[in-house]
C-alpha cells in the first residue's frame, strides 16, 4: 500500500480521459486540502463530471495520477471507495425503495451491522428532516428531499472526501439553502469537500478555494479574493451628496487622468482602481473641487465578472428561477 | 493495463463480505418487488393465463382431450419459466445503469459480481413463484405427477439450468441496449420464436420441414421433452443431454461475452 503523507486529501496530476477526438480532461492539476472546501467551477461540459467520476473510481483516466485520502485511483479503488462520498447528478438513489430501505442498504453494503445500519440509518434521516418520510417510496419525494437523502446515502460510510457533484442543480432557492447549510455542517464536522457548481453563489457561499476549468483543462486557481484581485483589482464607489453632480464629477476627474462612470440608477461614481495611491488622489480631487460625499466604499468584482473575465463566458447566475421538480406521484 | 494486473494490488472482499453483499442486494432487488407489485403479475398470471387459453382452447383440438393435453402442454411451460425470468434479468440490470444506481454502488466497495448474483438470485425467487403458481394451478386442472416429487423438481431444476445459461444473453442485451423497454421488447423477440418454435404446444409431426428443422434444434423442444419424461415418465437420456450441452455451450460463448462488457462499464 502506497500511503502519501502529506495533509492534501485529493491531489490530481495531468489527468487526461479522451472520447474520442473530445479531450474531455487535458490535463488537470488540482489539489484539495484536507478539511477544506474546493469548488470545481465551469461551464457546462467543461469536464467537471469527467473529473468527478475519475476520482470516485467510476471511469479510468488515459493518462495522469490522482490520489485521494492517500489512495491511488487506478490501484486501490477499493480502499478508496471506502473514504469517498459521492453525491450527484448520476449516482442516485432507488426510487421504488423507501428512504429508510435506501439508507440501511448502503450501511449494509458498506459492512455495518444489521443493527449498526438501522441506527445509522436512522440518524441521518433524523438529522436530513427525512423522519416523516422514511417509509415513503422516494419516487414521492420533491427534489430538494430526494437531494437530501442523496447527501445522507454519501454520508452513511462517515467518508473522509466528499465529491458533491452540482448538489443544487434545480432546486428552489429555500431547498438550496438547506442543502449549503448540511454541507457547511459537514465540513466543521471535518469533512474535505470538493463542490461542482456552474453557481457562481454557491462558490462564494461554500468554497474555501476554487478551480476553473474549461473545455478539460485548469484555467485558475486560488483563493477567491485571490482570483478576484487577480482579474479585476478593485473598484471605488463614491456617493455624493447630490447626485446631479455626477457628470461634473466624471468630468472632472478626467481632467485629473481618472476614468470614471456613473449610474443615475444607483447614484453611485465607480472607478477602476489599478493602484493603491489612486483611491486617495480621486477623494482629494473631488474634495477640492467641493464636491459633496457622503460615502466611498471598495469591493472587489463579483465571482460573475471574475468568471467572464477568465472564460470570456458568462457563467450561471444563482438567482435565475428554478423551479423545484414537482415530486412523482 | 489489464483488469487483472489492478486487482492484484487491491485488498480482496472477503468471501463474508461478499455474501452480506449479496443479501443486502437481493433483499434490495425483493423490495423493488413489494414496491412495485405489478411486476409480479406476469410471474402470476401469465402461468394462469398461458394455462388456460392453451388447455381450453387448443387442447382438444391438439391433443384430442383437454386432460391428454395437460400432460403434454404443463410440463413444457415447466421448461420455458426458467427462460422467461432469465430474460427478466437483463431488463432490471438496464434500468439500474440508466437511473444511476449502478453508478452508486460502483462507488462502494463492494463486488461488482455481487450486483449481478443478487438480481439472479431475485429473479429466482419470482420464478420459484412462477413455478408453484403452475404446478399448483394446472394440478387443479388435473395435471398427474406420475413419477414423483424427486422428478418434479429435477425438472424445475433443468428448467432454472437453461434459463441460467440464458441469464449472460439477457445481461448482454441488458448492457447494451439504450432502455428498459427495448430489452423488453428484444427479450419478447428471443423468447417467442424460442417457445412457439418449439415441441411445448403441439407435436412438431404437422409442421413444415424447415420449421421441424429448427425445432429440432431448438433447445426448448429438448426441455420440453425432458420435462415430459420427468413428470409423465419415458426415456431422459436424449433430451437432458441435449439440455446440457445447449446450456454449456451458450454459457461457453455468452457468459465472456457478458463479463467483459460488464467490467468494461463498472
Amino acid at each position: 500500500m502506497t500511503s502519501i503523507a502529506n495533509s492534501n486529501a485529493v491531489e490530481v496530476r495531468g489527468i487526461v480521459k479522451t472520447y474520442g477526438e473530445t479531450r474531455a480532461l487535458d490535463g488537470v492539476d488540482l489539489t484539495v486540502r484536507e478539511g477544506t472546501v474546493l469548488g470545481l467551477l465551469g461551464p457546462n461540459g467543461a469536464g467537471k463530471t469527467t473529473l468527478v467520476r475519475v476520482l470516485s473510481t467510476l471511469i479510468k483516466p488515459d493518462a495522469g495520477s490522482a490520489f485521494v485520502g492517500g489512495y491511488d485511483v487506478l490501484r486501490q479503488p477499493k480502499q478508496l471507495r471506502r473514504t469517498i462520498g459521492l453525491t450527484g447528478q448520476y449516482a442516485s438513489v432507488d426510487e421504488l425503495l423507501s428512504g429508510y430501505e435506501n439508507l440501511y442498504l448502503i450501511g449494509r453494503l458498506l459492512d455495518l451491522s444489521g443493527r449498526d445500519a438501522k441506527a445509522r440509518a436512522t440518524e441521518l434521516l433524523e438529522r436530513f428532516s427525512l423522519t416523516d418520510a422514511a417509509k415513503r417510496p422516494a419516487k414521492t419525494y420533491s427534489g430538494g428531499m430526494r437531494r437530501r437523502l442523496d447527501l445522507a446515502a454519501s454520508m452513511i460510510g462517515r467518508p473522509k472526501v466528499l465529491y458533491l457533484d452540482e448538489p443544487t442543480t434545480g432546486l428552489d432557492p429555500r431547498t438550496r439553502n438547506e442543502v449549503w447549510d448540511e454541507v457547511q455542517r459537514m465540513v466543521t464536522e471535518g469533512s474535505t469537500v470538493l463542490l461542482t457548481t456552474q453557481y457562481m453563489e454557491e462558490a462564494e457561499q461554500l468554497a474555501h478555494e476554487l478551480t476553473v476549468i474549461d473545455k478539460g483543462r485548469v484555467i485558475a486557481n486560488g483563493g477567491i479574493d485571490e482570483l478576484k484581485t487577480q482579474v479585476g483589482g478593485q473598484t471605488l464607489q463614491v456617493r455624493p451628496t447630490r447626485p446631479e453632480d455626477l457628470p461634473a464629477m466624471v468630468a472632472c476627474l478626467r481632467e485629473s487622468g481618472v476614468l470614471a462612470t456613473y449610474s443615475e440608477d444607483t447614484g453611485l461614481l465607480s472607478v477602476q482602481l489599478t493602484d493603491a495611491e489612486q483611491l486617495t488622489a480621486v477623494v482629494g480631487v473631488l474634495g477640492t473641487r467641493g464636491f459633496g460625499i457622503t460615502g466611498i466604499d471598495t469591493k472587489l468584482p463579483s465571482l460573475d465578472e471574475v468568471f467572464l473575465a477568465i472564460t470570456g463566458k458568462p457563467g450561471r447566475s444563482a438567482s435565475a428561477p428554478i423551479r423545484d421538480k414537482e415530486p412523482v406521484a | 493495463m489489464t483488469t487483472a494486473v489492478l486487482d492484484q494490488h487491491d485488498t480482496r472482499i472477503g468471501f463474508r463480505s461478499n455474501l452480506r453483499h449479496l443479501g443486502a442486494l437481493t433483499r434490495r432487488n425483493l423490495m423493488r418487488i413489494k414496491a412495485d407489485p405489478e411486476s409480479m403479475l406476469d410471474a402470476l398470471l401469465i402461468p394462469i393465463i398461458f394455462t388456460l387459453l392453451f388447455v381450453y382452447v387448443f387442447g382438444g383440438a391438439v391433443a384430442g382431450s383437454q386432460q391428454e393435453y395437460i400432460q403434454y402442454m404443463i410440463p413444457g411451460l415447466l421448461g420455458t419459466t426458467g427462460l422467461n425470468l432469465a430474460m427478466a434479468v437483463g431488463t432490471g440490470l438496464n434500468s439500474d445503469f440508466q437511473t444511476g444506481v449502478m453508478d452508486r454502488f460502483r462507488t462502494l466497495p463492494i463486488g461488482r459480481s455481487a450486483v449481478l448474483l443478487s438480481k439472479i438470485a431475485a429473479e429466482t425467487c419470482r420464478g420459484l413463484v412462477s413455478f408453484t403458481i403452475l404446478i399448483g394451478f394446472s394440478m387443479v386442472l388435473g395435471l398427474e405427477i406420475k413419477t414423483g416429487p424427486l422428478e418434479l423438481l429435477a425438472a424445475v431444476g433443468l428448467s432454472l439450468l437453461f434459463g441460467m445459461s440464458m441469464v449472460w444473453i439477457s445481461m448482454l442485451l441488458g448492457m447494451s441496449l439504450r432502455s428498459a423497454q427495448a430489452v423488453q421488447g428484444v427479450s419478447m423477440l428471443v423468447i417467442m420464436p424460442l417457445q412457439f418454435g418449439s415441441s411445448i404446444f403441439a407435436p412438431t409431426t404437422t409442421m413444415p420441414g424447415w420449421l421441424q428443422a429448427f425445432t429440432k434444434y431448438n433447445p426448448l423442444s429438448a426441455l420440453a421433452d425432458a420435462c415430459r419424461s420427468l413428470i409423465n415418465g419415458g426415456p431422459l437420456a436424449h433430451s437432458v443431454t441435449v439440455v446440457l450441452i445447449w446450456s454449456v455451450a451458450v454459457t461457453a460463448v455468452f457468459a465472456p461475452l457478458a463479463v467483459a462488457r460488464f467490467r468494461k462499464r463498472t
